[in-house]
Order: structure tokens, then C-alpha cells, then sequence
């Protein structure tokens, strides 16, 4: 830090959090350019998301984890490094979050409640796992049931960025048979604007830019029915798999070790879910754009849609029935002719009665009564 | 409901079998067999579509044999079957169709539409809603023993008139011949030169044979009009005349639905096969010649541009149609055949019980476009047959036409064509 | 109720019942039709024929002479419809995976872009069926309810799985569940319409050439 560094520097902004840590404004600009490829903004708009990135107060940022397994904290810890995606943190503060923060018990709670009620309305509330309704001792923290914790820390929320799978949809625990009774943030939120980052886990990269973009606009991105940012879940795996020309064509792997496989051709009929799947995986790619598991050898599981774990079996073709047919096709046949020995015991015996009724025709037949 | 309606409805219930639900079923609404049918295709009127003929049959089986029907009929949804319905129908069914069974070949799905109007008029006929003229054929058959009203005395001058001119005697009521020669009332009106012609060959190929005084009609107004009791009756006569002259083989004459009635139809009537064979006159004519017993001249004794017209229940309805081409090509030096022909041939519209039903006639007369047409085309000016009814609907239509083409039977051609002795 | 929640209802509980319904609608009308009997016929058939019930089964599929021109837009409409449609059901790879699966028969694929094509076909045709079914006088007559019915049942699983392929209208998950619901329709209800034919073909082309070829005609 030998010069004077090029962020603007005034005390308590992100700015100067990077001018601490030695951040370049090369490799800054380097990260807004990437972040605006990602959200789809002109090139032209990374110094401006560099300016207002830079100037921006640090936003306090409340991590609730419910049922979950960690996944999404680790995705976004473990995002990219060293590059500047870690960095990310030195946007926010982030002021509470069980897993990552140094405080526990009642200190960690105090921090919690402490950040609510010094950003009343401003903080950034963001939930990992879903929340079990059938009975508040199934997750707690602190004594306290996930159902009221959200309830509580919802209100004075800006926003809440619902974060993978479980958040957004119920995810895992909400599966069938749903043992405690799991639900989504926006199945219990309803008066707060949600951002659903689905995902088992979510890019990291996703969960940053959808971050930078509500820091950088202060305002949340244009969603999608399913409260998805458009422009991370627009478009299916499938649409932008490397893979696609070989659907196309007609090109399918038959099992997981053919020729066929080893050609790197379509993995539909292996069971991938990509062409129901609205995710950024074969775009961004995962571990610095290194790979996604199609590119890896393995179809997609459709992890960030909604109740993807009883969408029927992951190495089952998506145009195959979720249950067996075979049975129900022969219950049903069955069925059938049962009715259909019914119906033709029935019309044997009509036509018997018209052969019996017949009276044999003769000549003086031949004219209609008159009526 | 009146008495004849329910008699009516109950035969189409008696009537419904396995095929007819089949072809029901499988009805896809297209129109083909529109397309097939002269009536429609001369008239351009929709109304003569074959499968609508039949319409009220469908709704007897929706209605009486199919469980959607039924529910549907409980409900209120199935439209009854009613005597102004059959009434409207009856023109439909026996005027403009003559069961050639040209759209039973076309229909996509395969329905055989002639199957089904031969069911439906059983229940017409019982409903009491039979043509006047075809009503009137059927009392005179089963009176008279021909539709025409012909008697045996008839048949008995004719046989005089052949004796002395052939010189040669005709047998009657013999027993233990090869065959039972079977006539139309046509041929015994009006074309009298098919017996002789028949006589010859026969003697010359060394084969008994015999006429029966009790059944010397083969036509059958009962299959017409659609009652197998009455088709029973008539054949009958037949079989019963066969069996106790213990004739070898019934040779049906140059009638097409005679055929039908005595070959295909007859042992289902009297439930029993027979004892004996049933031949149309060209395939025993066929068979002789095939065995070295028919010696015709090298010589051809026809040299004149002609064609044949299958009778539509010879060829089509019964697979008699290589025969007459063969036989035709050893009399005939210039035989051309017609655009559409053997069993895709037109009807000459008058097929059925159509030609004993005078109401029919206009349709009769507008129809025979479709054959004028095919005859022009060829440019001949005679025309053989093996069908006394095709020949004389033919011959009136021609003479409406005023179209100067002269009619022959095939028989005769071929019995010309014989070695002097 | 999302749209991944109703692709798998569709391809689960919907498509169970749909399976069933089929299954018992078209035993039943089997057992109507048959059930209803056929009298055997005493009359001896020729000893040799050149026509039989399964010669019509196939044979019955090639226009006999002329009739293409007589009514050339029934046929071509009606071969372009009907090839278009077995191609799109048989020879698309996911249709054939689910046949694969559910029959343990399975064949190749045709590429997809071919497919496609093929179903864009079958619907023109569909649409030049229809126009013509109200401007011919003779299919105007004929025509009941029953037949619009079976148009928009036939149609629908070409038009959504043309929408679903193209990503258009919906989004795809969406489509493709509407796609496969349409499909079900089509099952439930093929026994109890004129669809029926699909199976009563063969049996009523096999009773026509059985009727003729005895005969010694090849119907």
C-alpha cells in the first residue's frame, strides 16, 4: 500500500474495506466486469457497478440457517478462491451466521438481534434450510423455532434472499413423506419481496451477483414466477448444454460406459433432468468455470427445481413413467374384460331375446301396417 | 311404437354381429366411400354416401350394444330410431344403392358397406319399409316361383321353340345328371338363346344335365329385399330340386345375385352346406375348356372392338372375373378392357333389387353416365356382359341414351364360338 | 401446484390413470365387438384366393386406382397426417425411451430437427383435414361432435409437443407437462371415440378381406 489507493476510501464503505485488504482496482474492475457479464449488463456498466460497489455502505446481512446441511455455506465460502469472489464478504457485514461467525451462544443471539435493531428495515435477510411446521422442536436455535426466528427477523428485513433448495422449495426435508412437514421462507413470508437462489447448492457465483446487483441497484433483480433472478435461471440446462447437438441428432448414450458415453454424447436417456431445469450450470460452470456434472459424465438432477426429489428417479429418461405402468396396465386390461364379459353377457342375451322375438317373415309381411 | 317398427328394430338387434360392430367402430367419418359409390359421384347429392345409408343401424348397435351407448341413451343423449326415419331411409337404402360393394373395397378402415346395407335392409324390410316394386317382385317370387311372374309353361314353350332349333332334346327334371341349369326370368323372357347356348355346350362336351320343373328360377328377391326368410324359401326350391336329382353341381345363370343367393349366401340360409357344388356358367364354361371339353373354332368369330362389364356380385361379390377374359379372348380378336375394371368395375346401376324398383328409375337412368362414359371412352360398339339384369338395365339405359351399342351375353358368344359338329 | 409438481403428476398418477383407462376401455370394446360373435359361414370358401383377412390388414393401406384422384386432398392430407404422426410417436428418442420402458422394446431414434418437421406436417395436415371436413359436402354430413372432438385430441399432443420442443408460449417444464397431460387425454378417451379406429382397423380391414378373399377376391 505504497500509493494512495484508488478506491474511494471513506471510512465504513466497501470501498475501504478493499483498500485494507490490498485489493487492486485492476482486479476490482476485473470482478465488476465478470459480475456484469453475469447479471447480462452492457460491458460499459462495470465501472459503474465499480463506483457504486466502492461507495456503497457496507449492507448488514442476517444468515439464518434452518434444515439444512451446510452445503450453501460452503458453496459460498469455498467459491473460487483466492480470486475476488471471497471478497464479497467485504461488501456486507455480515452479522450473523452460526456456522461462520466467531461468537456463540447467548453473544452470537445478541449479535443477531443487535444488527436488527440498529438496520431496522434496511438488512438484508438471507436463509438457508428449510422450516419444519409440524413441530417446533424439530430445529431450534437458541430455544427458538425456526418458524419464529424467520417470523421475527423477517420483519424488519429490506429483503430476504431465500439460498438453495431448501429455502426456496422445502428442498430435501420437504421430500416425500415430508417428516417435519417442511416448508419454504415464502411459504411462511408473504409480505416481504423474496429473491429464491434454488440450487442443492446454488452457484456461488450466483449468490454473489444476485448480492452485488441488490448492492449495486438497491433494488432486487427481475425474478421469475418462481421468484428465480431471470437472468441466472432464464434458460434451461439443457438449452445451453455443450451436449444439446447431440440430442438433436439423435445421439444418446445408452449407460454410463458405452461408446457412446465416452463420445461425450446426450445423457437424456441416462436420465439428465436438464431440459426441465432452470439453472446457470452450463454457463458459469462450478469450481472457477472449470466443469459442470454433465461436462463431468453425469446427467443433471434438476436440484434447483422445486420438489426435485420425488420428480422421479435421477437415472430414469425424463419421458418415462415416475411409477411402474406395467402393473396398473394389467389390473386395469384386467378391468376391462371383466367389464367386457359383463357387456357381452348382456348383449348375448338382448340378441337371444331378438332372435326369439323374431317371427318368421312371409309374404303378407311385405306391407307396413297403416297407422 | 308401432307393431312393424318394434319387428323392425328387433331385426337390426338380431342382425348386429362381430363385423358390423367392427366396421362401426372403426368408421373414421373421411367420406371415401362417397367417392367410391356412382350414386354420389353422378349426382354429386351427399346424401347417397354409403355410410350414411346405414346411419340408423350405427345408432341401434350405439345404443343396444355398446356401454357408452347405453349410459348415453339413459341419460337422454341417444336419438331413437323412428319410423318417419326409416321412411325418409328407405330411398337410401334400396334406391340408390345397389350393393355393388365398390365402397366396401375403398373404405381406408375397411368396412364392408355392403355387408352392412344387406343387414340393415333386414330390418327395413321387417319395419316394413320395403320399395313398392321390390315388395311386389317378392310376393310374385314366392307365389309364382319368379319375380317376373313367369310359369313353368313358360319355360315349357321356350323349350319347344330350343328343340326345334337346335334339334337337340332338353332334358327335364332328370336324375343323376352333372347339372342342375338354373335360369333367370330374363333369360326366359327375354334372352332365350342363353339356354340354347347352354344346351350346346354342354352336349358337346359330353355332360348331363337337367332342368327342374319346380326350380327353374334362380333369382332371388328375398336376398333383394333383404329377408333371409324369404331368400330361404327361395332357395330352397333349389336345393331341394338339386338334392332329389341328385345333381352334382347347380350352375347359377348369367345373373349376378342369383349367384350370391345360391353360392354364398345359400348354405348360411339353410344352415347347412350342401351336397353338392354351386358354379356360376363361367366357371363351368372355364373349367371345360380347361379339361379339353369346350372345342372352339381357331377362327374368332368376333372381330369387332368390344369390352366386357363385370356384374358386380360375379366379379367383385364373387371372384369370377378372369374367367370371362379368358373366355372373351379365344372369341373375341379386339376384347379392350374399360378403365376401371374386373372387381373395381362400375355398377351399371341398376343392381340390388334396383332394377325391380320402378321409383328408382331416374336414378337408374342418371347413374349409367358413369358406364356410358367408360364405353365411350373405349370407342367399341359392343358390349358383353354375364348378367341378364346388368344387361337389360343396360340395354334400356342405352336405349335412353339412344346410344347405338349392341348387347351380347357371354354364354352365347362362347357357344358361337364351338366347332360345328 | 409448480410446474415440475405437474410434470410429475403427469408422468405419474396422471399417466397411471391414463395407462388404466386406456387399457380398460379398449378390452372392453374389444370384448363388444367380438363378443357380439360372427355366425361361421357354411358356404365353402374357393380353394385358392389371392385376397385374405391379413392381406386387407395391409393391403388396405395403399389407395386402390383412381380414388387419389377423386379426392386427393382426403389422401394426401390423410398420409402426410397419419405418416407425420407414427414418425413423431415411434421415432422420437424420448417417445421411444418411454416405450422402452414400458414394453422393454426399443428401437433407434430419428434426429430431432426431422421429427420436428414431420410434426409441423401432421398439423398443416390436420388443419387441411379440417377445412376440408367443412367445405366437402359429403364430410360436412358425416361430420358430429364426435369428430371435432377427435381433431382437437389428435391435435393437441402434436401442437404442444411442437411448443414444448420450440420453447414457445410457456416455458418448457410447463409445456412439456401440458404435452404429456394432452397425451393422456388422448388415451383416455381413444377407446370411446372414433381414435378407436387405431385398433378396430385391423380388425374390420381384417373381416373385409376375410369376407372377399374366401370369395376369391383380394379386397
Amino acid at each position: 500500500m505504497k500509493t494512495a489507493h484508488p478506491f474511494t476510501s471513506e471510512p465504513g464503505t466497501v470501498g475501504e474495506g478493499l483498500a485494507q485488504r490490498g485489493v487492486s482496482r485492476r482486479n476490482f474492475l476485473k470482478y465488476c466486469s465478470t459480475l456484469a457479464s453475469l447479471l447480462a449488463l452492457p460491458a460499459g456498466m462495470a465501472p459503474v457497478l465499480a463506483a457504486a460497489i466502492a461507495t456503497a455502505r457496507r449492507q448488514s446481512v442476517i444468515w439464518l440457517s434452518f434444515q439444512e446441511c451446510t452445503g450453501c455455506t460452503e458453496s459460498i465460502t469455498r467459491s473460487h478462491s483466492p480470486t475476488l469472489e471471497n471478497l464479497i464478504f467485504d461488501l456486507i457485514s455480515l452479522d450473523y451466521h452460526h456456522t461462520l461467525q466467531a461468537a456463540s451462544a447467548e453473544a452470537a443471539e445478541q449479535a443477531r438481534e443487535q444488527a436488527m435493531h440498529d438496520n431496522v428495515g434496511k438488512y438484508l435477510l438471507i436463509v438457508d434450510g428449510s422450516i419444519p411446521l409440524g413441530n417446533p422442536g424439530y430445529s431450534t436455535i437458541a430455544g427458538i423455532s425456526n418458524h419464529a426466528m424467520l417470523l421475527d427477523s423477517a420483519r424488519g428485513a429490506a429483503v430476504i434472499v431465500a439460498v438453495g433448495t431448501c429455502a426456496t422449495y422445502g428442498g430435501i426435508p420437504k421430500a416425500d413423506p415430508n417428516p417435519t412437514g417442511a416448508v419454504s421462507v415464502s411459504d411462511i413470508v408473504k409480505d416481504k419481496p423474496i429473491i429464491n437462489i434454488p440450487g442443492c447448492p446454488p452457484i456461488p457465483v450466483v449468490m454473489t451477483g444476485v448480492l452485488a446487483h441488490f448492492l449495486t441497484f438497491g433494488k432486487i433483480p427481475e425474478l421469475d414466477g418462481l421468484g428465480r433472478p431471470k437472468v441466472f435461471y432464464g434458460e434451461t440446462i439443457h438449452d445451453r448444454c455443450y451436449r444439446r447437438p447431440f440430442y438433436d441428432q439423435g445421439k444418446f448414450a445408452q449407460s454410463f460406459d458405452d461408446e457412446a458415453a465416452r463420445r461425450g454424447w446426450c445423457l437424456f436417456k441416462l436420465g439428465c433432468k436438464g431440459p426441465v431445469t432452470y439453472n446457470a450450470c452450463a454457463t458459469t460452470k462450478w469450481n472457477d468455470g472449470t466443469s459442470f456434472p454433465i461436462q463431468s459424465g453425469h446427467g443433471c438432477i434438476g436440484c434447483s427445481e422445486p420438489n426435485f426429489w420425488d420428480a422421479g428417479g435421477f437415472y430414469q429418461a425424463l419421458s418415462m413413467p415416475i411409477t411402474p405402468v406395467q402393473g396398473t396396465l394389467a389390473a386395469a386390461a384386467a378391468a376391462g374384460a371383466a367389464a367386457g364379459v359383463a357387456v357381452t353377457w348382456h348383449n348375448r342375451s338382448k340378441k337371444s331375446a331378438a332372435r326369439a322375438a323374431h317371427q318368421k317373415m312371409t309374404v303378407d309381411d311385405l306391407k307396413r301396417e297403416e297407422q | 311404437m308401432t307393431a312393424t317398427l318394434a319387428k323392425g328394430i328387433n331385426a337390426f338387434k338380431e342382425v348386429m354381429d362381430a363385423p358390423i360392430a367392427s366396421f362401426f367402430s372403426s368408421c373414421v367419418h373421411c367420406g371415401l366411400c362417397a367417392e367410391a359409390c356412382l350414386f354420389y359421384t353422378e349426382s354429386g347429392d351427399a346424401r347417397f354416401t354409403p355410410i350414411h345409408k346405414i346411419e340408423p343401424l350405427r345408432r341401434i348397435w350405439q345404443q343396444e350394444y355398446t356401454l357408452l351407448g347405453k349410459l348415453g341413451s339413459m341419460v337422454g343423449f341417444g336419438k331413437e330410431v323412428t319410423d318417419a326415419e326409416l321412411a325418409e331411409w328407405e330411398s337410401l337404402v334400396y334406391d340408390s344403392c345397389t350393393m355393388c360393394g365398390r365402397c366396401a373395397m375403398v373404405c381406408p378402415v375397411g368396412n364392408d358397406l355392403t355387408y352392412m346395407i344387406r343387414k340393415m335392409r333386414e330390418g327395413m324390410v321387417a319395419a316394413g319399409h320395403a320399395p313398392e316394386g321390390l315388395v311386389t317382385a317378392t310376393q310374385r317370387a314366392i307365389s309364382s316361383g319368379s319375380p317376373a311372374g313367369v310359369k313353368w309353361v313358360t319355360v315349357q314353350a321356350q323349350i319347344r321353340r330350343l328343340e326345334k332349333q337346335h334339334g337337340y332334346t332338353v332334358p327335364v327334371d332328370q336324375v343323376d345328371v352333372d347339372y342342375l341349369v338354373l335360369m333367370s326370368s330374363w333369360e326366359i323372357l327375354n334372352f332365350p338363346e342363353y339356354l340354347g347356348a347352354v344346351g350346346r355346350i354342354l352336349n358337346q362336351a359330353g355332360k348331363t344335365w337337367t332342368l327342374a320343373s319346380d326350380a327353374y328360377e334362380a333369382t332371388n328377391s328375398g336376398i333383394q329385399i333383404g329377408s333371409s326368410d324369404l331368400a330361404r324359401e327361395l332357395v330352397s326350391r333349389i336345393v331341394s330340386a338339386a338334392e332329389r336329382l341328385k345333381a352334382r353341381c347347380v350352375i347359377s345363370p348369367e345373373c349376378g345375385h342369383a349367384y350370391t343367393a345360391i353360392r354364398w349366401d345359400g348354405p348360411n340360409l339353410m344352415g347347412r352346406p350342401f351336397g353338392f357344388e354351386v358354379k356360376h356358367i363361367l366357371e363351368v364354361l372355364d373349367n371345360l375348356r380347361r379339361a379339353g371339353k369346350l372345342k372352339l373354332k381357331n377362327q374368332k368369330s368376333l372381330t369387332q372392338p368390344l369390352t366386357y362389364h363385370d356384374p358386380c356380385q360375379i366379379s367383385r361379390r364373387g371372384g369370377v372375373y378372369e374367367q370371362p377374359r379368358t373366355l372373351l379372348n379365344a372369341c373375341a380378336s379386339d376384347f379392350r378392357e374399360m378403365a376401371d375394371t374386373g372387381v373395381m368395375n362400375w355398377c351399371c346401376g341398376g343392381g340390388g333389387g334396383v332394377s325391380a324398383n320402378e321409383r328408382a328409375e331416374p336414378l337408374r337412368m342418371n347413374v349409367f353416365k358413369k358406364k356410358k362414359s367408360q364405353i365411350e371412352a373405349l370407342g367399341v360398339k359392343t358390349l358383353v356382359t354375364a348378367c341378364a339384369n346388368c344387361r337389360v338395365v343396360m340395354e334400356e339405359a342405352l336405349e335412353h341414351y339412344g346410344m347405338d351399342v349392341e348387347m351380347l351375353g357371354l354364354t352365347e358368344v362362347v357357344a358361337d364360338q364351338l366347332e360345328e359338329n | 401446484m409448480n410446474s415440475l409438481d405437474l410434470l410429475t403428476f403427469a408422468r405419474g398418477t396422471a399417466l397411471n390413470a391414463a395407462l388404466a383407462v386406456c387399457a380398460f376401455g379398449i378390452l372392453l370394446r374389444l370384448f363388444e365387438i367380438f363378443g357380439l360373435g360372427r355366425k361361421a359361414d357354411l358356404s365353402p370358401a374357393r380353394p385358392t384366393t389371392p385376397g385374405s383377412g391379413w392381406r386387407t390388414m395391409y393391403a388396405r393401406s395403399i389407395p386402390p386406382p383412381g380414388m387419389v384422384r377423386r379426392d386427393p386432398v382426403t389422401y394426401i392430407a390423410g398420409y402426410v397426417f397419419h405418416i407425420g404422426l407414427f414418425i413423431t410417436i415411434l421415432l422420437f428418442a424420448p417417445h421411444i425411451e418411454l416405450i422402452r420402458e414400458v414394453t422393454s422394446l426399443g428401437w433407434p431414434s430419428l434426429p430431432s430437427a426431422l421429427v420436428d418437421a414431420l410434426a409441423v406436417a401432421s398439423i398443416i395436415a390436420l388443419l387441411v383435414l379440417l377445412a376440408h371436413r367443412f367445405s366437402n359436402p359429403v364430410k360436412r354430413l358425416l361430420t358430429t361432435g364426435g369428430d371435432y372432438l377427435a381433431w382437437v385430441l389428435t391435435l393437441l399432443p402434436l401442437l404442444t409437443g411442437y411448443l414444448a420442443y420450440h420453447h414457445l408460449l410457456f416455458e418448457y417444464t410447463f409445456m412439456l407437462a401440458l404435452h404429456i397431460l394432452s397425451v393422456e387425454l388422448l388415451l383416455m378417451l381413444l377407446p370411446f371415440t372414433k381414435l378407436f379406429h387405431v385398433v378396430s382397423v385391423f380388425i374390420s380391414r381384417w373381416y373385409n378381406g376375410d369376407i372377399s378373399g374366401r370369395k376369391g377376391v383380394a379386397s
